[in-house]
């Protein structure tokens, strides 16, 4: 009997410490977990580490790091070296998790962190060439001495903060997910530059555009999707003059093309809520008597941030700005003489190749009349509590093969025996570009560095201290002929290949135009004068046009002028529509609820405030009203799916066109539609939706309530760490650009001169430890739209009272 | 009281270096050495340990304001308080503390019972 209650004593005990010990499923280990000796409570912290000095093999000399009172990192190194090994050392400090999770979704390797629910999203970066792109970025870094030098003392400062973790001190996601963080390598911060790339240039309709093509015809298309808007005011001023002679560009084939499968695929579409606006004001605008730049990139907002602040000070260069975790120097910032940002340039650099194999055994295709050998690249996933799964990707000289005929695809479907053909697979070395960019002290030096700058492409904007501002649409851009890649392509015949590329002298440029500004926000780089094909869309024009409207009018700006347009929330598409729909809407018989709503867009002034609730209604009603308009003749989710014209040509057809045959609704053949019943169906509907949503019309219809920004931390679900509901105005046709999943991640406004003066704010915190009080201590400041000043230090011995801590790394 | 204070101060020590489970260890071997009853053996692991983990996590809880144990709370609970959690930690510390502490007494007591002396 005794030894029986012994052995169940025992046996229990190990059972219930082995269940606590493991990992179930997304269930975290409870025991490790709670323990406050090496659990999620050796995370929380007081406020900021105090003052120390650390010994790490490394350095070649001794690093002074000031933390500001926003924990933002100030780099005093007396060589480069130390410099990017300081850089390294505290970005991994505050987001090692972080800069190590995004480069494991990268390279497709989420499945052993999380098991296989990631699988089909780690298959699809696989297929993708991700890898294949970092490694193809990789060489071209390392051959750069400069770069290899950088990239290097990097990843060296990451790994001697690695190297010295317990356990313990692991950031509390390995805790949560119960994994451990590995040594980083150069390739790493290859693969966070393809992730951004992925992010700004992956989104891609040619497949839709298609299927469009092969159900409606060559004049349908033209008509409905034309290859420059009505309304554009592009980001080059029109009547800026081309000072090069160009190549000569490619003539489209004469043997039309039409792909052969029933296209039933999707891709995912560009997202029209991430894009960025930046601008600069010349000296004859400002009063400062000098330029003053702004930019704001939109992208998902997320926790841990996107962006690190940091200034790097070495005898080369004395540089702040905004730092991506994962890549060394300085991406969107200013030093003494110069100040640059950049927004994403919406050109096609993404197209898919129809493969004709030669039989099921896919080792060969055809092209340019013969059959070429096909690459293969063994990729393995390995899947936590699971067998790893072993794929095969196939590759032309196109590119790599997506996915293959019969195959099941990621999340909707994908295009089946396709190759991509994209320009994250170059070899190029952005790293140079920016390395050059934060020691820049002039013009000349911005035009050399943006030669270096491959993808994604960007409109850089630039001010410095002598009075020029440019801009300037910058990137590799393949040579195409007009239309090439608007739809599929064929992978066997060579006219239909990239045919080299546009010249970076060439790509469009403005210098210190006459109206004294320069200004982008993605919509078109330049007017249909410019001698080359970059795409037959880009986004929306409305933020562009309200920018350049604003800063037309503007005269004497200060840096608070461009913090105030950056927080614009002037809606001009609601301007456009609003008062060609409103008049068509017929008062009798609304119920109550639509006779307020009704007169709320009536007195609407056009501003998406937060409180305001025409923005609300309106953001409703226009999605539910191009959807009546186009959702039967151009659905999406179907065999043959399709995308919608843009918000121009659907208001051009309003004006132009009401008559149209798009207004009957043709899943209704006994009954005819027009535009005037389609109006007033989806006004009714919209109210109705929202009175069900919020209740009666008042201030539970609030745009702020109704649009809920959050800012999600980068493990789907993860509220408890997650900043939601965030309320503020904004929206994504408004410069102001803040929609329920994305915003400006980041807003700076430099004001040059003898020192500049420059004010930065992102929504979340220098650190990415949700124990941290600088994980998410910005949200606020930015949720009002202020801004913080950043504090520009020119020494070490700095006595300035912003500064809280200070760490010094010295020679062991 | 000394089988309580001994789990208390060694599991402390022991968790500075060792895994968490160290605490198993520490109140198996205590109470194997010295336990009168089951239930004692179970009360002294679990109240050695238990105190230990309750005090560093409250300890840890008001220094640094809850800032994380109220995040994680949300997420392990669903609860905005971030004293719930300190109290769940004292109990699995417990549990396990206890769990160990009454098979050692039992391990014991069934040596014992073979003939075997300490």
């Amino acid at each position: 009997m005794n030894r029986i209650k012994a052995i169940l004593a025992v046996t229990l005990t190990s059972v219930l410490i082995v269940c606590l010990n493991k990992n179930w499923g997304p269930i975290p280990a409870f025991g490790p977990l709670l323990s406050p000796f090496v659990g999620f409570w050796q995370n929380a912290e007081a406020g900021m580490a105090p003052g120390q000095t650390l010994k790490l093999a490394g350095t070649q000399e001794e690093v002074t790091i000031l933390y500001d009172d926003l924990g933002v990192p100030h780099i005093f190194a007396r060589n480069d070296h130390d410099a990017y090994f300081a850089q390294g050392y505290v970005t991994a400090r505050d987001r090692l998790w972080q800069m190590e999770f995004q480069t494991h979704a990268a390279a497709g390797r989420v499945s052993e962190i999380v098991g296989e629910r990631a699988q089909e999203l780690d298959r699809f970066n696989r297929r993708l060439g991700m890898v294949y792109g970092a490694e193809q970025a990789l060489k071209a870094m390392m051959a750069d001495p400069q770069s290899k030098q950088e990239v290097e003392a990097y990843s060296a400062g990451i790994n001697a903060f690695i190297n010295q973790l317990t356990p313990a001190q692991y950031p509390v996601e390995y805790k949560l997910l119960g994994y451990a963080p590995e040594p980083w390598t150069p390739l790493k911060c290859a693969l966070l530059l393809k992730q951004m790339t992925s992010t700004l240039a992956l989104g891609n309709d040619d497949l839709y555009m298609t299927n469009i093509l092969k159900s409606y015809g060559r004049a349908v298309v033209d008509d409905l999707f034309p290859d420059y808007p009505t309304r554009e005011d592009p980001i080059i001023p029109v009547g800026t003059k081309w000072d090069f002679a160009p190549l000569k560009v490619p003539s489209p084939p004469k043997d039309s093309f039409s792909a052969q499968l029933p296209l039933a695929f999707r891709w995912q579409e560009r997202d029209p809520s991430i894009g960025s606006n930046n601008w600069a004001v010349g000296a004859e605008k400002s009063a400062t008597g000098y330029p003053i730049l702004a930019n704001d990139p939109h992208l998902t907002l997320s926790l841990p941030s996107i962006w690190y602040q940091i200034q790097l000070v070495s005898p080369t260069m004395n540089v702040y700005g905004a730092s991506l975790p994962g890549a060394p120097g300085v991406t969107i910032g200013f030093n003494k003489d110069v100040a640059w940002g950049v927004t994403n340039v919406g050109s096609d650099v993404l197209d898919f190749y129809q493969i004709r194999f030669r039989d099921s055994q896919r080792r060969e295709y055809w092209h340019d009349g013969r059959w070429k050998p096909v690459r293969r690249r063994i990729e393995t996933v390995n899947i936590k509590g699971g067998p790893a799964v072993v794929d095969t990707v196939l590759y032309t000289h196109h590119g790599p093969v997506v996915y293959q005929p019969g195959e099941k695809a990621f999340n909707k479907n994908f295009p089946v025996g396709f190759a991509a053909r994209w320009v994250a697979h170059e070899p190029s070395n952005e790293l140079r570009c920016f390395y050059l960019l934060n020691r820049a002290r002039n013009y000349d030096d911005y035009r050399k560095a943006l030669t270096f700058y491959a993808a994604p492409a960007q409109n850089f904007v630039f001010a410095d201290n002598s009075k020029n501002i440019a801009i300037s649409p910058n990137g590799k851009f393949p040579l195409k002929w007009k239309e090439q890649g608007k739809f599929l392509l064929d992978g066997t015949n060579p006219t239909h290949d990239w045919q080299g590329w546009i010249p970076a002298t060439q790509n469009p440029l403005v210098k210190n135009p006459p109206r004294f500004f320069v200004s982008s926000a993605n919509q078109f780089s330049t007017d249909p004068t410019y001698p080359y094909y970059l795409h037959w869309e880009f986004a929306p024009y409305e933020r562009g046009a309200r920018i350049n409207q604003r800063l037309t009018a503007m005269q004497q700006a200060t840096p608070d002028s461009l913090r105030m347009l950056q927080n614009d929330n002037y809606n001009l598409r609601a301007a456009n529509f609003l008062p060609v729909l409103l008049p068509e809407v017929n008062q009798q018989g609304l119920d109550q609820s639509q006779q307020q709503a009704l007169k709320a867009l009536t007195t609407w002034r056009y501003q998406n405030d937060a409180s305001g609730i025409g923005a609300t209604i309106f953001t409703e009603w226009l999605t539910r009203f191009r959807k009546a308009v186009w959702d039967d003749e151009f659905r999406v989710d179907t065999e043959t799916p399709m995308r919608y014209p843009s918000y121009d040509r659907t208001l051009q057809l309003i004006t132009r066109q009401p008559d149209a045959r798009w207004f009957d609704d043709v899943s209704t053949p006994n009954q005819k539609e027009n535009l005037t019943g389609l109006i007033n169906a989806t006004f009714r509907a919209t109210v109705d939706s929202l009175v069900k949503q919020h209740g009666a019309f008042g201030p539970g219809w609030a745009w702020a309530r109704h649009k809920g920004t959050d800012i999600r931390h980068l493990i789907p679900g993860l509220d408890a760490f997650s900043a939601v509901d965030v309320q503020n105005g904004g929206g994504s046709s408004v410069v102001n650009a803040t929609t329920g999943r994305t915003g400006p991640s980041w807003r700076m406004v430099v004001a040059l001169g003898p020192s500049p003066k420059a004010y930065g704010v992102y929504p979340g915190g220098q650190s990415g430890n949700p124990g941290s009080p600088y994980y998410m201590n910005m949200i606020e400041t930015w949720r009002k739209g202020e801004l913080n000043e950043l504090l520009y230090l020119t020494s070490a011995d700095s006595q300035n009272t912003r500064v809280r801590s200070t760490l010094k790394i010295e020679k062991p | 009281m000394l089988p309580f204070v001994l789990i208390a101060l060694l599991s402390a020590v022991a968790q500075l270096f060792l895994p968490w489970w160290v605490i198993a260890p520490v109140a198996f071997l205590v109470c194997y050495w010295r336990s009168r009853t089951g239930w004692r053996a179970f009360g002294n692991g679990f109240a050695g340990v238990g105190t230990v983990w309750l005090i560093y996590a409250l300890f840890i809880h008001l220094q640094t304001n809850g800032i994380l144990t109220d995040r994680m709370s949300v997420l392990l609970l669903k609860s905005e308080s971030g004293l719930a959690l300190v109290l769940l930690t004292a109990l699995i510390g417990g549990l396990v503390g206890g769990m160990a502490g009454l098979a050692g007494q039992a391990v014991r007591r069934a040596a014992n019972a073979a003939g075997f002396r300490m």
